[in-house]
């Protein structure tokens, strides 16, 4: 156990055992002394800055991150470097880039992994992006829970400044920029991009209404891009090898490594870099990876991309409808559209093995986004205290078969009718887990007695009761 | 809700107002209100909860109104509005987490500090909450310890014991 990490208040098991095929974010993770800056410069750390300041225009950078076709990896997918030249760039405004740290969606936990272990990664990229937009002051919005990643941080900010990194005429270049870590307050809702700007702004984190998007009208009304750590901690490689060669790893327009933050009923959870493209039944099986369900029990059901995304029966995380393989990529996890697929998301992979109860789990994640609507919504505010008391209703025995449609006919209102997306992110999860388990969901009806003791089991996987449309990624 | 009741007025120490003056100039000219998250933790940390007066003299430090504050200080789930223990223990108890056992770690902190969710223990040294996802899924259950957020991985009853157990010895 590092004696570093417990200086700040953070008292882990060394989880770095992983071994990966290709790296690019978590390269140098197992050296000592990552989290300095020493170290990390001897690893060729802030080289991309050098590169970046000295011999690359604002607009050659977001030409090489548009090249390499990242996309958010805060869950959206959105092309980060269309995003990045979206932002308006009026005389005499000052321009804002801030990273999204607020990392809260269960079962995601890569950003507060990257930024325990290789701060330094992240502070390099915003010196990089925040060059290529412009901006003169970056904030990292991380949630208030991580202190112990944000005194990290504020170390690693500090030994960069020392060094130069960071200040006034950086490199001798005439670059100035500073770098600040601000925490949140706990609420899950900051995550998405307004209701952070608005808690930036020292306000309740209620989302704003879109447009004017922040590209326009951000942080102070000023132009501002929001990125998450992931994203941002990606621009190094690619600025360091260049944007097309970035884009050959990976599988279609799925380009580049993906961190998945791995939890649930797995021998080996922990957070793995991937290649995109990487078959799910190799990810969750071979020792490479998780190592398979713990216990040597059976896969039951996953969540592939955090707990908004929709619950898939095991069969088909493994594979298509049609019996094709699936992929680790946004575009395969979400084959079949809602009816049987799911997405990527931010990358937060929940493994539930066949003791696991799927009423109980939704009913868990149902309270968990009843807890973090901010309220402003009414759709969201009450449908989601609805969908939590008729759960916990059948969970706990007293459920009727009106429930089950009661629960379809309450989440179908909230999707698509809220300001922001948490809406969809609570409706999802119940409706995926009625269209492919809702045998489970009738057995704590027609058994109240016997489902207080006993699991259901490995599922009859219901047939899907409602064909739903395919969503876009937005 | 908030209750605003007769209480105690509080006077910062300079240290802290130091520590106020360090967060307020990371903001823009005439966008210090960015402080508040920032200040409202700080005060946390040095009372263990956020008292109405401690909320106005936060108020008249960045010369907004105490709403604004009220408004922030209840919205947020981080911010004590009540005092907690010394040692505020806070369980995940969300999804992932109870998939290893989280639930069975609340109900035996129910047990060995003999107080329920939210109470305080007679020596004033320990409260509990079960709060919603700490980011850290895959190392589960895990606990964090308020102000100092101190954060526990791979717990067992076992573990739990001992750093109770060391926790009163420290005090």
């Amino acid at each position: 156990m590092s004696r570093l990490i417990q200086d700040y208040g953070l008292w882990t098991t060394d989880y770095r055992l992983i071994k990966m095929s290709r790296k690019l974010l978590l390269e140098h993770i197992n050296v000592p002394g990552i989290n300095t800056l020493e170290v990390y410069r001897q690893k060729g750390g802030y080289r991309a800055v050098e590169k970046a300041l000295k011999t690359l225009t604002p607009e050659e950078i977001v030409e090489e991150v548009k090249k390499s076709g990242l996309r958010g990896r805060g869950g959206a997918g959105f092309p980060t470097g269309m995003k990045w030249s979206f932002l308006a760039k009026p005389e005499g405004v000052a321009r804002y880039l801030v990273c999204n740290a607020d990392e809260s969606e269960p079962g995601t936990f890569k950003d507060r992994y990257l930024m325990t272990y290789i701060p330094h990664a992240l502070i390099e990229g915003m010196i990089v992006s925040s060059f290529a937009l412009g901006a003169k002051v970056s904030y990292i919005y991380v949630r208030g829970e991580m202190m112990p990643q944000i005194r990290i941080l504020e170390k690693a900010i500090a030994e960069a400044k020392a060094a130069g990194w960071l200040g006034k005429n950086i490199l001798g270049t005439g670059y100035d920029l500073e770098l600040y870590v601000q925490p949140g307050g706990g609420a899950y809702i900051c995550g998405e991009e307004t209701a952070l700007l608005e808690s930036l702004e020292g306000k309740r984190g209620n989302p704003r209404i879109k447009p004017p998007f922040p590209a326009i009208a951000g942080l102070y009304g000023c132009p501002t891009v929001v990125n998450n750590v992931e994203s941002i901690a990606a621009v190094v490689p690619i600025i360091n090898d260049g944007g097309d060669e970035y884009a050959k790893i990976g599988i279609g327009r799925s380009t580049g490594t993906k961190l998945i933050s791995a939890s649930g009923n797995l021998v080996k959870p922990g957070v793995y870099e991937i290649e995109l493209g990487l078959p799910v039944e190799e990810f969750i099986y071979s020792d490479e990876y998780c190592g398979g369900i713990a216990n040597g029990k059976r896969l039951k059901a996953t969540v592939a991309g955090g707990s908004s995304v929709p619950i898939l029966p095991a069969n088909l995380t493994l594979k298509y409808a049609n019996g094709e393989p699936r992929l680790m990529s946004y575009e395969s996890l979400s084959e079949g559209g809602f009816a049987t697929g799911t997405m990527l998301g931010s990358g937060g992979f929940i493994a539930f093995d066949e003791d696991q109860c799927i009423v109980r789990n939704t009913w868990n994640f149902s309270r968990f986004y009843h807890h973090e609507s901010c309220g402003q919504c009414s759709p969201c505010r009450e449908g989601t205290g609805w969908m939590e008391k008729i759960l916990h209703k059948i969970e706990h025995g007293h459920g009727t078969m009106d429930d089950v449609d009661l629960l379809w006919d309450v989440q179908r209102k909230i999707e698509g009718n809220t300001i922001c997306p948490l809406g969809d992110a609570a409706a999802w999860p119940v409706a995926s887990a009625i269209r492919h388990f809702r045998d489970e969901f009738e057995w704590h009806i027609k058994e109240p007695v016997k489902s207080q003791s006993q699991n259901y089991g490995i599922a009859n996987y219901a047939t899907p009761i409602e064909k739903a449309p395919v969503t876009e990624e937005k | 809700m908030l209750k605003v009741e007769e209480q105690t007025p509080v006077v910062f120490s300079s240290e802290l107002l130091a520590k106020f003056d360090e967060v307020k100039s990371r903001y823009p000219e005439g966008k210090h209100k960015s402080a508040l998250l920032p200040l409202l933790h700080l005060v946390q940390a040095e009372y263990l909860w956020v008292s109405t007066p401690a909320m106005d003299k936060v108020a008249e430090y960045l010369n907004i109104q105490p709403i604004e504050v009220y408004e922030v200080a209840t919205f947020y789930t981080m911010y004590f509005l009540k005092p907690q223990g010394k040692y505020a223990l806070e369980v995940c108890r969300t999804g992932p987490c109870c998939l290893v056992g989280a639930e069975k770690i609340l109900s035996h902190l129910e047990n060995r500090l003999g107080v329920k969710e939210g109470e305080v223990t007679a020596d004033g040294l320990f409260s509990f909450r079960g709060v919603e996802c700490l980011a850290a899924c895959g190392f589960g259950p895990v606990l964090q310890i308020s102000p100092e957020y101190t954060f526990y991985e791979n717990l067992t009853t076992d573990s739990v014991d001992k750093l109770i157990e060391d926790l009163k010895n420290k005090s």
